[in-house]
């Protein structure tokens, strides 16, 4: 299948409230052609909230509901089972509509982390996407679990001290039927694995990597430059996993067996203003190659944890 | 038509039973669990069909069940205390997105200190949610009252609590009787939501405001919390003409009769009050018991109908406005009787916080105490 086949179905329609650039709507547009008309999405405070339209108005053509930031979990769990209750009881007739969530790094690794744990481990049915910027974009850009370490944000003035955790690979320990991980430079391989996980009954969690032009401060044009760099350097890597068992996908799989090099860190870096700070200080090598390290650590624990089950 | 003889949990587990309900998620806490075992239990006996989400949080039963209402589902959780608190968020969002949702609240002392008895600061503190709050006081109370409150919740689309004493009701055995399951539906029918988050309905829900959206929604909510209260009469008296069983409106008044000293109160507190009334009574003290069943909407002009001019109200709060001499309700009561300050005297005490017992005897004293004060 090629991208120009995929379904001429819009969620969002134009006329949106997201900045110039915004990966938020690309990923939301992807999906949206995956799932289809039969879904309801979820939708914590966040950009894609901030920008669907003032009310009565909205840009948005599924059904959808705005919850609370650390409601993601069990909103979507909770309305998942009911469905099923409601077209078993025959209050409800026809096909159930797929349940999912479209929530930011800061619904996902932070406020929202205990809600979506709890509902992995009673395998709620539902798709949790992950829409990750890597800071709290909407309140104009502070750290979150997802920032990576030396980014400037404005709760980590000169550069956060610690990198980010891996939750994608946190979620897929909870032993889930499906966990992915996507970018929106290859939108056949997020297509994909929307469709897998589409088919699939329980929790399914995807997290695809949303370079933000607005927080990140790179030119609103290279959003998906920088989600391919992202990718080719190792800094976000591609893999998906059932029920604890991971396989790298794509660019990932090339960089960890070696058939790849990755591409040059600093191409990806030093456009980003969110590292102005780390490339004009003095110890700017050292910590570029700290990054390094960090980035090859972290490919190296992800191909040993793939060996772990066949 | 059965008769049980079993705990206010128990009550208020088989009405949720008997109420076609479609999905429930809850949270155990002291002295609330044993509702959230109990329904676990009749699911799995398949005695009830609905669908049970064991979350890990209460702020999760309070999103879950929200979420599951706006999918058209008759939902329901219980808690207690500290679980209230941590539902806090939720409930102003319920209430703000009109979801009929239905939940018991044991009522307990909140940390700290730990304490885990009979206190209402758990409710009182939700007062300004725009959640609906009725008080029982018996078993049979909280059966009835929990059918009451989905018939309630559905027709204004505001969410209910029912509020009983932690122990002193939840954990007391009594006669209760439930009813038919014919009966049930003649008295509440199946909820047949307006609108529902499915592909079939359509629609977002819940986008930003500026001020010009954001106070119709609130007129509204204010004003349907208002209209509620007439309903919930209206309901009573339904199920009074179905069963029988009547429990009282607003107020569940006790020898008003010639009264001169009205004593008002909630919950256990305004059963045992009865028992305090009898005991003036006896020494010639003309006094007369209020408890009230519908604490909000608070029932300013019926509270104010209910004493004619120069009568005395003593208020016992089982909570405190802190830096107060007492709480909420002498609060509210002092507001709804302004106009009449000339011809009202009004006292008011904290008492029975943390569970601290409180016999007819000990509720007579400080009757009288109060009763001093007013003279004065
Ligand atoms: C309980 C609560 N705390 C804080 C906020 C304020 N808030 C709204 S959006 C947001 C950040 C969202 O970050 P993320 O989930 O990463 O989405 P993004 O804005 O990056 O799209 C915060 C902190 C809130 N709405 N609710
Ligand atoms: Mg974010």
């Amino acid at each position: 299948m090629k991208i120009k086949d995929l379904s001429t179905l819009e969620y969002i329609t134009p006329g949106t409230g997201a900045c110039a650039g915004c990966p938020s709507t690309i990923g939301l547009r992807i999906i949206g052609k995956a799932l289809g008309e039969n879904a309801i999405g979820f939708l914590t405070p966040s950009c894609a909230v901030a920008s669907m339209g003032l009310t009565p108005q909205t840009c948005y053509t599924f059904p959808a509901l705005n919850i609370c930031f650390a409601s993601a979990g069990a909103s979507a769990g909770g309305a998942a089972m009911a469905l099923d209750a409601l077209y078993r009881k025959g209050k409800l007739q026809g096909e159930k509509p797929v349940v999912f969530n479209w929530v930011g790094d800061g619904g996902t690794y932070d406020i929202g982390f205990q809600g979506l744990s709890g509902s992995a481990e009673r395998n709620d049915d539902y798709i949790h996407f992950c829409y990750n910027n890597e800071a709290y974009s909407n309140t104009g850009n502070q750290r979150s679990g997802a920032t990576p370490q030396f980014a400037l944000t404005t709760t980590s003035p000169t550069g956060k001290e610690i990198g980010q955790k891996n939750m994608p690979l946190l979620m897929l320990e909870h032993r889930p039927p499906y966990v992915a991980t996507a970018s929106l430079a290859y939108p056949m391989d997020l297509y994909r694995k929307v469709e897998k996980a589409k088919n699939i009954t329980g929790f399914r969690y995807i997290e695809i990597h949303m370079p933000c032009c607005t927080s990140w401060r790179f030119p609103a044009a290279d959003t998906i430059k920088m989600s391919k760099l992202a990718v080719r350097t190792g800094a976000w890597l591609l893999w998906e996993g059932e029920y604890g068992k991971l396989t790298l996908n794509g660019v990932t799989a090339s960089l960890a067996e070696g058939r790849r090099k990755p591409a040059p860190l600093e191409n990806y870096l030093k456009p980003q203003g969110r590292f102005s700070t780390m490339f004009k200080s003095p110890d700017k090598d050292k910590h570029l190659a700290f990054i390094e390290y960090n980035i090859h650590r972290e490919l190296e624990f992800m191909a040993g944890r793939a060996k772990l089950l066949k | 038509m059965s008769k049980v003889f079993g705990s206010g949990n128990t009550a208020c587990a088989m009405a949720v039973k008997d109420a076609d309900v479609d999905f429930v998620a809850a949270y155990p806490i002291t002295p609330q669990t044993a509702v959230a075992e109990k329904i676990a239990a009749y699911i799995a006996q398949g005695i009830m069909d609905a669908n049970y989400l064991p979350v890990e949080s209460e702020h999760s039963a309070a999103s879950a069940i929200a979420a599951a209402s706006a999918v058209g589902a008759r939902v329901f959780t219980a808690t207690a205390s500290q679980g209230l608190l941590y539902m806090h968020e939720i409930l102003h969002y319920a209430a703000g997105g009109r979801l009929p949702l239905v939940m018991a609240n044991v009522n307990r002392a909140v940390n700290m200190p730990w304490c885990l008895y009979a206190d209402h600061q758990d409710a009182v503190s939700q007062r300004d949610t725009g959640w609906i709050q009725l008080f029982a006081a018996s078993n049979q109370e909280i059966y009835d009252s929990i059918l009451l409150a989905f018939k309630v919740a559905e027709e204004v689309q505001i969410p209910v609590m029912i509020n009983y004493d932690g122990f002193l009701v939840s954990h007391s055995m009594m006669p209760f009787e439930t009813l038919d399951e014919n009966k049930i539906k003649e008295y509440l029918p199946p909820y047949d939501p307006s609108w529902r988050l499915h592909p079939q309905w359509g629609g977002t829900f819940g986008n930003v405001t500026f001020s010009e959206q954001y106070v119709p929604y609130r007129e509204s909510l204010t004003r349907d919390v208002k209209r509620a209260g007439e309903l919930i009469i209206r309901c009573a008296r339904e199920f009074e003409e179905l069963t029988g069983r009547w429990h009282g409106g607003y107020f569940d008044v006790y020898r008003p009769e010639d009264a001169s000293f009205f004593l008002l109160s909630m919950g256990s507190m305004g059963k045992e009050m009865e028992l305090a009334v009898d005991l003036l009574r006896q020494e010639g003290i003309p006094a007369a018991g209020l408890r009230l069943r519908v604490f909000c909407p608070f029932p300013k002009e019926e509270l104010s109908a209910l004493l004619p001019t120069g009568t005395n109200l003593l208020v016992f709060d089982r909570n405190l406005v802190y830096g107060s001499a007492a709480g909420v309700l002498l609060q509210e009561s002092r507001a709804a009787l302004y106009d009449r300050r000339d011809e009202i005297r009004i006292a008011g005490i904290s008492v029975g916080l943390g569970g601290e017992d409180l016999p007819a005897s000990l509720l007579a004293d400080k009757a009288r105490e109060m009763i001093q004060e007013v003279k004065k």
